[in-house]
């Protein structure tokens, strides 16, 4: 609690004991008045204050001119109690909302605590000295010790670690790094002494931005809230105007009936309104809801780039997907050994020993299915033929390895394979070795990632990609994909896009989620661009609205059940505030309502509203 | 240009009359009042000098709401 917080609490507490003394003492008439003052003062005088100065610059609508003008009328009706309780009550519900807030606040920048305070810059005399991360220039040497948070994006030149990356992608399985591998700032070291080569400066680094992006997340506003602040600035007015109307209209109308005006009673109902006339129930809860949820998303490593997105994403109905690196890991993996004569381990081995020289991707995953190092002593004779493989000797035998035609112009027939994927075929001292089918393999979870989406409310689910139709059939097929456009060229990816919004309803939404390094285009033409794999890809944060800090598909339903979450929070509580208030309104002008059941209605919503709000921030779960 | 200055405001609603106050001070194309962040997105008009604006529109706001600040 800060200072000023303190001392209103200690003003409220001081004030409710007085408040009961009073209740003891047989005081009447203008002494009991005085003695009610004490604790009304106590509670409530720089509320008075505030209005004086409303008043004096023309602002009148204010809270604090309301609950003066509520209280002091109640007062001048005899109502002492009432009118000092009601301030006391306001002050009790301002103190909880300030703390709640502050606390909300604090806990949701403590989420996204990656800002480093410093880096141990090398010197050249192999000191290090502890410098702003502002300063240090690209290029130079940082040292991490364990414990540290890596401060720029760099590169490792000396040692291995593990490093927890929980506050950059919500991961709490920590990663392994070695010399040459890249590190992106806002990632904890946690056991090796790093030295690291800086790529960026801070300012562009991944912690930098994106603290960056989240901090101005929540100035992008969305529909709910300009429809809140809109309605609070009507709001206010016309419910002080109805007071006043509800003031003198009806004693006035008894009046010329000829019965009693009965002002005290009219006044009194009026005064009811003003006590419920705060907007502050719906100004807090809307916006802290949003800023929750941004906050919640983020700490499990989405990051949504405004309220507006978080209210579009809600609505999403169809979804598209880029395939390559998007639901499959885009790198190419041996999944298959078929009709060899020899152990499959063995042909691998002779396989990745015959591509031993080249640097073709297809010859790498072959290597690493073989998984231990490669002699290249027991190689020679290597002759890559341009477009059909490599012939080579291997251990003395004559080894052939890549396409049927390959096999074919040395006379050996080939078996060919039913797979989809690339096959390559192996033939050793002239006889067939069986082949070998390479693919880009499924990401582990996008079956589950597209059939949650389905459970989330999306209808429609669209795969594009530039591979071809049996490829693209193959993989919509085993993920339960709806339907796939094939063959694309990135312009024509765009097309499909606005082909498919073509066929949206007003207030559809489409998502488009890619991998944010090729689809940037494509990514801004959907109504909702979602880039994976955002930790260390500047263009993946520029281009989305929603940026997935991994890879893991399962991270976009979860994005869309967050945003439901917190669009359902939102309207729980505008309907609940909103709701609340007017049935008080109405039961204060039939009388029914008095100013005790007011207050509560004020600050009783009011701190309702808040604690659902704070709901939005726990999202581990959903 | 827009610049984006530290606030100080401890309601809502007040955040929300700051910004209204801002925006209509001269020489301000448009402001963003954040309460969640305390933090106040002023985008100036072509040629406003934005020192004097800012002394404007902290004048406007505390017009509206006595107890704020605007780092500047």
């Amino acid at each position: 609690m800060r200072k000023k917080q303190k001392i209103v609490l200690i003003r409220i507490i001081a004030a409710i004991v007085m408040m009961a003394v009073l209740h003891f003492l047989p005081v009447t008439g203008w002494k009991k008045l005085a003695l009610f003052m004490i604790p009304y003062l106590t509670a409530g005088y720089d509320i008075l204050f505030e209005a004086l100065m409303g008043i004096k610059n023309l602002q009148p609508f204010d809270e604090n001119f309301l609950m003066a003008a509520a209280t002091v009328g109640a007062i001048a009706l005899g109502e002492y109690v009432e009118g000092a309780a009601v301030m006391i009550l306001y002050q009790i519900g301002e103190l909880f909302q300030s703390i709640a807030v502050g606390r909300s606040r604090k806990s949701i920048a403590d989420l996204m605590d990656l800002r480093p305070d410093y880096a141990n810059l090398l010197l050249e005399d192999g000191q290090t000295s502890q410098v702003d991360p502002d300063q240090v220039p690209v290029g130079s040497v940082i040292v991490v010790l364990p414990g540290e948070k890596v401060p720029i994006d760099g590169v490792i030149i000396e040692g291995d670690s593990s490093l927890d990356t929980v506050a950059l992608t919500g991961e709490s399985v920590p990663v392994t790094v070695r010399v040459d591998d890249t590190i992106a700032s806002g990632s904890v070291n946690l056991s090796g002494v790093l030295k690291v080569r800086t790529t960026c400066a801070f300012g562009e680094s991944t912690a930098a931005k994106i603290l960056d992006l989240v901090e101005n997340a929540s100035s992008k506003k969305s529909h709910s809230e300009n429809f809140i602040s809109k309605f609070a600035r009507y709001y206010t007015p016309v419910v002080c105007i109805s007071a006043l109307v509800l003031a003198v209209l009806p004693p006035l109308a008894r009046l010329a009936s000829g019965i009693s005006p009965n002002w005290g009673d009219w006044i009194y109902r009026a005064l009811t309104f003003l006590v419920i006339s705060c907007p502050c129930a719906f100004v807090i809860s809307i916006p802290l809801t949003f800023f929750a949820g941004l906050g919640g998303a983020s700490k499990n490593g989405i990051l949504v780039k405004g309220s507006n997105y978080m209210e579009r994403l809600s609505k999403a109905n169809v979804v598209a997907f880029d395939k390559t690196g998007t639901v499959t890991y885009g790198v190419f993996k041996v999944i298959g050994v078929h009709h060899s004569y020899m152990n499959e381990n063995l042909l691998l081995e002779v396989a990745a020993h015959a591509e031993a020289y080249s640097t073709h991707p297809i010859s790498k995953s072959i290597a690493e299915a073989y998984g231990q190092p490669v002699d290249k002593t027991r190689v020679s004779e290597v002759h890559e033929i341009a477009g059909k493989g490599v012939t080579a000797m291997v251990d003395d035998s004559e080894v052939l390895i890549g396409s049927e035609k390959l096999l074919e112009d040395h006379g050996v027939r080939s078996i060919p394979c039913t797979h989809v994927g690339t096959i390559v075929h192996v033939a050793v001292d002239g006889l067939y070795a069986g082949h070998i089918l390479i693919s880009d393999i499924v990401k582990e979870g996008a079956k589950d990632a597209v059939s949650s989406l389905k459970e989330a409310g999306v209808s429609h689910t669209v795969l594009l990609t530039g591979d071809r139709d049996v490829v693209a059939k193959a993989v919509a097929e085993e993920l339960g994909i709806d339907e796939y456009r094939a063959s694309l060229l990135p312009q024509d990816k765009v097309t499909v896009i606005e082909d498919l919004l073509s066929k949206q309803k007003k207030g559809q939404v489409l998502a488009f989620v890619g991998d944010g390094i090729n689809d940037a285009p494509v990514i801004s033409r959907a109504d909702i661009g979602f880039a994976m794999g955002g930790l260390g890809s500047n263009a993946a944060i520029e281009a989305a609205d929603v940026v997935l800090m991994d890879d893991d598909p399962a991270k976009i339903a979860k994005a869309l059940r967050i945003s439901k979450k917190v669009m359902r929070i939102v309207w729980q509580n505008i309907i609940f505030a909103i709701g609340v208030k007017l049935v008080c309104l109405i039961l204060g002008a039939l009388g029914i309502a008095n100013m005790w059941l007011a207050i509560f209605a004020d600050v009783g919503v009011m701190v309702l509203a808040v604690l659902n709000a704070i709901r939005a921030l726990h999202v581990k779960n959903i | 240009m827009k610049k984006t200055y530290k606030i100080y405001v401890d309601c809502a609603n007040c955040a929300n009359k700051m910004e209204t106050a801002a925006k209509n001070t001269a020489g301000v194309a448009d402001a963003v009042v954040n309460f969640m962040t305390q933090k106040m997105t002023v985008d100036f008009e072509e040629g406003a000098d934005d020192a004097a604006v800012m002394k404007a529109v902290l004048k406007n706001c505390k017009k509206v709401e006595r107890d704020c600040e605007i780092e500047l």
